[in-house]
């Protein structure tokens, strides 16, 4: 995946928005948000965090810095081992005309030394988006780790993965009912980039914006089809 | 062999819900996939984790095990605890790694 075929996709799929969430990591993000300037796209940069429990968390940042800032706070948690490519894979940055700058020489695959509240309560502090990753999934879910879903207070926002629908999920645990559900790509690799079902109804692509859907503000809403 | 049985056996550390120490212990369960806990953990295990969310207490309580043993010295969250005391299910701490204390609890029950 580059900057340029991931944006590619995302007009050729009709997406406005992208968020980029690499793993324990938003050193891509600001390659991928420079090759969208003027494309019509929006990219929300972010990170998807693996806490201690191996919960997957999604985290979106309003701008680049506030996402550094983030990236600063996460590395300092993450054990200081250097990454195995012929194991983990490289762990490629790219600049925004998609040339490779280099790689990340310490290891993102893994968990950082917080827990989900740690994380949550963090991301909170800094006005960021937060919410678990694909919760109905069997591996790195809330759910499948936790056991339970998540307090519907501490979140307010769960993602699905593709294999489900929102009615199904909340079927299943009740106490979910209150919560807004998208349901999202978790693409890794190109081909995976599309399917999501999720139409947020903004007054513009800001952060800002997304949180008021969350909250359901004024006639802003998250909705799944 | 209850709970206290075990904690003066293998020399374990108790950070919540001493209501529960007389409990029974019959087996025991290691896991720290909650979801896998609560599919297969059996009443009256004693249920040994390195997690310290403070879901281990509903999943202790749903599976009716004897208590939890967190392992590897980690420290669950203030939660955890005050849901334990709550519950009355005893939380109980040790530097050793979750094989070393399956071993040992294995060993007492035999």
């Amino acid at each position: 995946m580059t900057p340029e075929n991931i944006i590619g996709l995302c007009l050729e799929y009709g997406v406005d928005i992208v968020g980029l969430t690499d793993h324990n990591s938003g050193a891509n993000a600001r390659a991928v948000s420079g090759f969208a300037e003027g494309t019509g796209v929006t990219v929300w940069p972010g990170m998807e965090v693996q806490t201690r429990e191996e919960v997957h968390l999604v985290v979106l940042a309003g701008d680049l810095e506030g996402l550094d800032a983030w990236q600063g706070f996460i590395y300092s948690h993450l054990p200081d081992r250097p990454n195995r490519p012929e194991v983990f894979g490289e762990q490629t940055l790219f600049d925004k005309e998609s040339r490779v700058t280099g790689v990340v020489d310490r290891l993102l695959l893994t968990s950082v030394d917080l827990s989900v509240n740690d994380v949550r309560l963090e991301a909170r502090r800094r006005g960021l988006v937060i919410y678990p990753a694909h919760v109905d999934r069997p591996v790195y879910g809330y759910i499948s780790n936790l056991g339970l879903p998540p307090p519907a207070e501490d979140f307010g926002l769960i993602e699905l993965s593709t294999g489900t629908t929102p009615e199904e999920v909340r079927g299943k645990y009740p106490s979910l009912e209150g919560c807004i559900a998208i349901v999202s790509s978790d693409a890794h690799r190109l081909a995976e980039l599309g399917p999501a079902r999720t139409r947020l109804h903004l007054y513009g692509p800001t952060l800002g914006e997304f949180q008021a859907a969350i909250a359901g503000r004024d006639g802003r809403k998250v909705e799944v089809y | 062999m209850t709970v206290s049985d075990v904690i003066k056996a293998l020399g374990l550390e108790v950070v919540a819900g001493s209501a529960g120490l007389d409990r029974e212990v019959a087996g025991g369960y290691c896991g720290d996939l909650l979801s896998d806990v609560m599919a297969r953990a059996k009443p009256k295990d004693l249920w040994i984790t390195i997690q310290g969310h403070q879901n281990i207490v509903a999943v202790a309580v749903l599976t009716e095990v004897a208590g939890v043993v967190v392992s590897g010295s980690v420290q669950p969250e203030h939660d955890t605890l005050e849901r334990a005391d709550r519950e009355g299910v005893p939380v109980l701490r040790t530097p050793m790694n979750s094989f070393e204390v399956a071993g040992k609890l294995y060993a007492v029950l035999a």
